[in-house]
């Protein structure tokens, strides 16, 4: 998102327009009709949507959410810098998240990340801020890999989500053949 | 676990599956046929032949309590509502299931999510309510798509859209994915991330959900599985479900048991009907080999913690009925909601998280505050700032690098947190800070004067 007006800002969502398909359009009118009450509480099913669809949301798609939404680019660039769960540049094509928190750590989830990270080439103590930033992603690009809060599943701990699969009870030792499964 | 069936061990002999009794069946799934194979929607027919107020009345007599983590008495959150009026009314499920320890919603949103969509018909219908939102979190991406063609079957059936099963009502539902913030459990929270906005909670007074809730009208915002207990309300009548319950508890409660257990998992048991002992030893088959019982965590991770060999003082009725005071061991404390308040901590969302004398008590609160600070959502300066304190100060510890003011500190911090935030989460932050420092003092004692480098210091 950059700094500009609202003249500007219109003309930057239009040049982005051209990257966007009828097809995403009638999905997006889709959701956006969800919220007959207030169409500013589309904006997060636009950036799952955005993200799910390119990857990421890097400014041109702050600036078209927000033309679609009559909102400022502002609200919706304090929603991607908030939320964990969006990216402002591109992730690995697989995203491994392991559980963190107690009940998973109790079951060694330390040892189950540090096995992803070995497993996919990343360094297992490379630090990850949050804040919009993609998670750290291998140099083939295909493996992401970080720790995140519960993921309510603490009775087959330890867990990791990998992609949409939800992954229970997962052995050190069977990290690699996970792995292969996704690559 | 991508929505087709659930294995579910044989049912223990207290266990009483009202919630989970269809997912337990073999070859269950989550469409709509099946569901209507095993009596479903029975309880909305009934229903939109009934008076809306004889709906809340009996959810009211039903003694059922939110089974979010607040306990808040469901009947009385209803009658907030008021029907006649001509305001605008919401309900909002909150299915963002995030409170470490507690793992019961996955399996009804995943396996079983009619259940959900008829106690949501029910409830909108008992309150004059014609659009609601079910808030799943985002972390859960197979449950939200299954729900979504769970809402899409149920209005192709007619129950729900225009004129439900011909009664002349309307409601629509639909499904909001959050985006991975814990923050977003709180009610308010979760409204102002559903209104589209950063999910900082709201101040009450005066922004009681069921006064000024979702677009600032009043909305009732329930968890998953006590939205489904409503459907069973119906189902059994009030009496006979505040029967399976305590007195001011009715109903069952799903115990979600996880750590160091040999059998973790989720129970369902009329609300009461065992001990924490019975719980641990008995349902979920004990401890592991060799290990004694050291710490329970009773109602997800912002409750106290309860140390194996403390002894409670509590009011009891004895044989003539008078009441007397009583001295209870941790393992006799009754897991329902009055019992374990009465012992200063609380059911909450009923996650049971079992620490064994392996454990490093230093290390577990170490993981929990690391998740507060995580978490915060950075409105309020006490919390934005101790959490992270608390999380920073119990690492150093750990590395070996501790003070010997440490405890004190820490317990200085928290204590100035509570009571001084806008949501629970203050509270829920220092709970696990002050009770860990309460109860396990020598522990953290010796952590504070394990100096890695005495020179340094």
């Amino acid at each position: 998102m950059t700094v500009h007006s609202a003249a500007e800002s219109a003309a930057a969502a239009e040049r982005q327009a051209a990257k966007v398909t009828p097809e995403f359009e009638a999905e997006v009118d889709e959701l956006v009709s969800h919220y007959p009450i207030s169409t500013r509480s589309a904006s997060l099913p636009l950036l799952h949507y955005w993200q799910n669809h390119f990857g990421y949301i890097d400014d041109s798609g702050i600036d078209w959410i927000a033309a679609r939404l009559e909102l400022q680019p502002i609200n919706i660039y304090e929603l991607v810098t908030f939320y964990p769960w969006f990216r402002r540049d591109a992730a690995g094509k697989t995203i491994i998240r392991v559980c963190r928190t107690l009940a998973c750590a109790m079951a060694g989830s330390y040892v189950v990340k540090e096995r992803f990270c070995a497993a996919v080439g990343l360094d297992p103590h490379a630090e990850h801020h949050g804040y919009g930033s993609a998670p750290p992603t291998s140099l083939d690009g295909k493996f992401s890999v970080e720790f995140v809060e519960c993921l309510a599943s603490c009775g087959s701990a330890p867990v990791a989500l990998i992609n949409d699969d939800l992954h229970e009870r997962i052995a050190p030792e069977a990290v690699p053949d996970i792995v292969e499964k996704y690559r | 676990m991508n929505g087709k069936t659930f294995v579910m061990p044989a049912p223990h002999p207290k266990e009483r599956r009202i919630i989970f009794e269809n997912i337990s069946k073999p070859g269950y799934d989550s469409g709509i046929e099946t569901y209507l194979a095993h009596g479903g929607y029975e309880s909305l027919r009934r229903a939109v032949t009934m008076k809306p107020a004889e709906i809340v009345d009996a959810v009211k007599a039903s003694n059922l309590r939110g089974r979010g983590g607040a306990g808040f008495p469901c009947g009385a959150k209803c009658g907030f509502i008021k029907y006649y009026d001509d305001k605008v009314h919401y309900i909002v499920v909150n299915a963002d299931e995030s409170e470490p320890g507690t793992f019961k919603d996955r399996y009804i949103l995943h396996y079983d999510p009619h259940q959900l969509i008829e106690g949501l018909a029910i409830s909108a219908y008992a309150t004059n309510t014609h659009l609601c939102y079910i808030y799943i979190r985002c972390e859960f991406p197979a449950a939200a798509r299954i729900v979504w063609t769970a809402i899409q079957e149920a209005r192709a059936k007619g129950f729900l859209g225009q004129n439900v099963l011909g009664s002349g009502f309307d409601v629509d539902v639909f499904v909001h994915q959050g985006a991975g913030a814990y923050i977003c459990g709180e009610e308010t929270s979760l409204l102002e991330s559903l209104e589209g906005k950063r999910p900082y909670p709201r101040i009450k007074p005066p922004y009681f959900p069921a006064v000024l809730g979702l677009y600032l009208k009043p909305t009732i915002v329930n968890n998953v599985e006590t939205i489904c207990h409503i459907k069973h309300i119906l189902r059994l009548g009030a009496n006979e479900y505040a029967r399976m319950g305590t007195p001011g508890d009715g109903g069952t409660r799903t115990m979600c048991v996880s750590g160091d257990v040999v059998k973790p998992g989720f129970y369902e048991l009329p609300a009461g009907a065992v001990t924490l002992g019975e719980l641990i030893f008995d349902v979920c088959g004990g401890l592991r080999p060799g290990r004694k019982l050291k710490a329970v965590i009773p109602g997800g991770s912002s409750a106290k913690v309860m140390r194996a060999e403390d002894v409670y003082k509590i009011k009891a009725k004895d044989a003539e009925g008078k009441i007397v005071d009583k001295e209870i061991t941790m393992l006799e404390v009754v897991m329902d909601a009055s019992s374990l308040a009465s012992v200063g901590t609380m059911v909450g969302s009923g996650g049971v998280m079992v620490l064994d004398d392996s454990r490093n008590m230093v290390w577990a609160l170490n993981n929990l505050n690391q998740f507060y600070a995580n978490e915060s959502c950075g409105q309020c300066t006490p919390c934005r700032e101790g959490s992270l304190w608390m999380s920073k100060i119990t690492t150093r510890m750990l590395a070996g690098g501790g003070r010997v003011q440490d405890p004190s500190v820490l317990k200085s911090v928290a204590d100035n947190i509570a009571g001084r935030t806008v949501c629970a989460f203050g509270e829920a932050c220092s709970w696990p800070t002050q009770s860990f420092l309460s109860k396990f003092p020598e522990e953290f004692a010796s952590a504070a004067s394990r100096l890695k480098d005495p020179v340094a210091q």
